[in-house]
């Protein structure tokens, strides 16, 4: 999910935006074929899944994708598309719940999701999804600090070794205002949800004077970067951190620093406009089961709150499968990101603005 | 008489319609779009309040320096070119195409991968550095600096100087510096009074041609200054993408466009004044 691809981003940046009407469904089923339209992340679901679930259904899946959250929206709040099965992160999801623009799921018609997916993971949906009546998790992770540790003699559990002036022009962070203010915040010991504009401005201040340290802000270069050892410290999430340890030993992971961070979830929901909301309970149901959860999870890395998976694949995962499945405090009680509403979008964009722009 | 004449016009109006049809639908069309959205608020009313976000004292900070390393990149890609040009001049045959050719090489690559390779040649444990401390030299901090932009711009941009140059100067003909030489001009003297004024087109159209994609980069900032130097581009670009604000995104394109319509108006107005002077006898 938050594995953005930067080139694509630019690429699609270049096409005219006349043109964004020409790539709707990808194909068309054929009339009256049972179809399902689902449109997700790029490259987050296996397409052996897709296909396996096509022959034992009969459903035919026309898989349209999207790079970000952002772009997605507009799609469905204009109403243009009428897909049957989304998989947004959890503020999103909020977002879209504020706006009225998802069905409530049938739970009846899910009974791998309630026995497989997590009681825990449920119970953090509930942050984002009040009720809990819209989202079947699919992923999460939690924002952390990857780490050199040939690079940093210093014990790491706190955000606070990012503000640490011995690690000037070393420290990576994400070029994402929600994802880099959540820090400052976490470390003042406020919500990282807070509508409170003064909390921002002092979080806003905090990373100011923390910019000269920082070497980048980044979205997929800081993957490369700590791997080749450019950076000492960097900010990323945990189903990445999993990819860049295998690719250098000398990386290490903090899933949580101490004074908690954010703990993100995509999850599937069936948007009001579904035209086939059965196909698309039959989906989500589906890619909750056991086995083809453990095939996803194999191709995707990121870790899955599906609770029959980790038996499964715990051994070939070694070292990291703590990182992979962590256990329980890690994630009990922290944040997850809710959407916080225009006005303070606006505010977002500006500050983070004002802090990219600081000398 | 006149009525074969419009005939031969209408003829000749009637060949042009495609790229009218084109232009409309793709140039002129999407920069009404632009105007469109940079002025009006969501529901379609007009308004001023995005084009007043802009004076705002961080857009203008990104302004002033996209504009400050747009232009220094153009004044550096006109002092490489220059002289470069001169000397394809003097020997004009095979090996001058081939050196021409030569500096014409990385459009051929896509930018994305030159610029790529420009931040593993920069980076602090990078190629320059390697180099440096093999040679017991210390390391230089170049990557994610408005240096490294100003390098990045000028790698990517240089052709597009080098190439109008080119053809002006070699396009002035030798006895008119003969002539210079004959009347005693010293070759200083000859490259100011007489190859300056004579290549002043190319010099302009170069200059454009390096400015404005210069001004509007968002690529080179983004991997060669590491999201740490924010450039008007780069802020459109978030406006559009993360931040989903079309409204202000195209309001900033908007004063954008005042930069780069100058910049023409210049290319034309030096371009009319060289007409001019053809046209006397």
């Amino acid at each position: 999910m938050k594995k953005m691809r930067f080139c694509l981003a630019l690429l699609l940046f270049l096409l005219p935006l006349s043109l964004t009407g020409c790539d709707m469904f990808a194909e068309k089923a054929e009339e009256g074929q049972d179809v399902l339209y689902v449109y997700s992340w790029g490259d987050y679901i296996d397409a052996e899944m897709l296909k396996k679930f096509e022959e034992e259904t009969g459903i035919h899946v026309v898989l349209d994708e999207y790079d970000t959250n952002e772009s997605m929206y507009p799609r469905i709040a204009e109403g243009a598309e009428d897909y049957d099965v989304l998989c947004p992160s959890d503020y999103m999801v909020s977002k879209l719940i504020r706006n009225g623009l998802l069905q409530p799921l049938d739970f009846e018609q899910l009974p791998h999701a309630r026995q497989y997916i997590g009681e825990d993971f449920f119970r953090q949906v509930k942050t984002f999804d009040r009720e809990g009546k819209y989202t079947v998790p699919y992923c999460w992770g939690t924002v952390g600090i990857i780490y050199n540790t040939r690079l940093v003699d210093d014990p790491v559990d706190s955000w606070q070794i990012l503000w640490n002036e011995k690690y000037r022009d070393n420290i990576l962070m994400q070029d994402s205002a929600r994802d880099s203010l959540m820090i400052p915040l976490k470390l003042m010991g406020k919500s990282m949800n807070t509508l409170d504009e003064s909390e921002l401005m002092a979080a806003r201040d905090m990373l100011i004077e923390q910019k000269p340290l920082v070497q980048a802000y980044g979205v997929d270069d800081i993957r490369d970067k700590m791997i080749s050892g450019e950076a000492a410290l960097g900010v990323t999430f945990s189903g990445e951190a999993i990819n860049m340890i295998d690719a250098n030993e000398d990386l290490a992971f903090l899933l949580a620093p101490k004074e908690g961070t954010n703990v993100w979830i995509d999850g599937w929901v069936i948007p009001k406009s579904a035209r086939h909301p059965e196909n698309a309970h039959k989906f989500i149901d589906f890619m909750c089961r056991p086995d083809v959860a453990v095939t996803n999870f194999r191709h995707l890395g990121y870790s899955t709150p599906n609770t029959a998976v980790k038996a499964q694949v715990a051994e070939e995962l070694g070292d990291n499968a703590y990182l992979a499945f962590p256990p329980e405090e890690v994630y009990e009680g922290q944040e997850s990101y809710r959407y916080l509403g225009e006005k303070l979008d606006k505010i977002y964009t500006r500050i983070w603005l004002q802090v990219k722009n600081s000398r | 008489m006149r009525e074969r004449l419009s005939a031969r016009l209408s003829s000749h109006s009637f060949l042009a319609l495609p790229f009218a049809l084109w232009a409309a639908l793709f140039i002129v069309l999407p920069l009404f779009f632009v105007l469109w959205t940079g002025l009006t608020d969501g529901a379609g009313r007009f308004t001023a309040e995005h084009l007043s976000t802009v004076l705002q004292p961080e857009y203008l900070r990104a302004l002033k320096l996209s504009v400050e390393l747009a232009l220094l990149s153009t004044c550096i890609c006109l002092v490489l070119a220059y002289p470069l040009c001169l000397i394809l001049r003097e020997r004009r045959e095979r090996q001058g195409l081939l050196v021409f050719l030569l500096f014409l090489l990385p459009l051929w690559m896509n930018s994305l991968l030159t610029t790529m390779a420009w931040q593993t040649i920069m980076e602090k444990h990078g190629i320059i550095n390697m180099l440096l401390s093999a040679l017991g030299l210390p390391g230089v901090h170049l990557i994610n600096t408005p240096a490294a932009i100003v390098i990045g711009m000028v790698y990517n941009f240089l052709p597009y100087m080098v190439l109008p140059l080119y053809v002006s100067i070699s396009r002035i003909d030798e006895s008119i510096i003969e002539a210079a030489r004959d009347l005693g001009a010293n070759p200083f003297q000859t490259l100011r009074r007489v190859l300056l004024p004579l290549s002043l087109p190319g010099i302009v159209s170069g200059s454009t041609m390096v400015f404005i994609p210069s001004l509007t980069t968002f690529v080179i900032s983004a991997l060669l200054g590491g999201n740490k130097v924010l450039l008007v581009g780069n802020i459109i670009e978030q406006e559009f993408t993360a931040a989903y604000d079309w409204q202000l995104g195209s309001a900033l394109s908007v004063v954008l466009m005042v930069f780069i319509i100058l910049n023409i108006l210049l290319e034309a107005f030096t371009n009319s004044g060289e007409q001019g002077k053809k046209r006397r006898p």
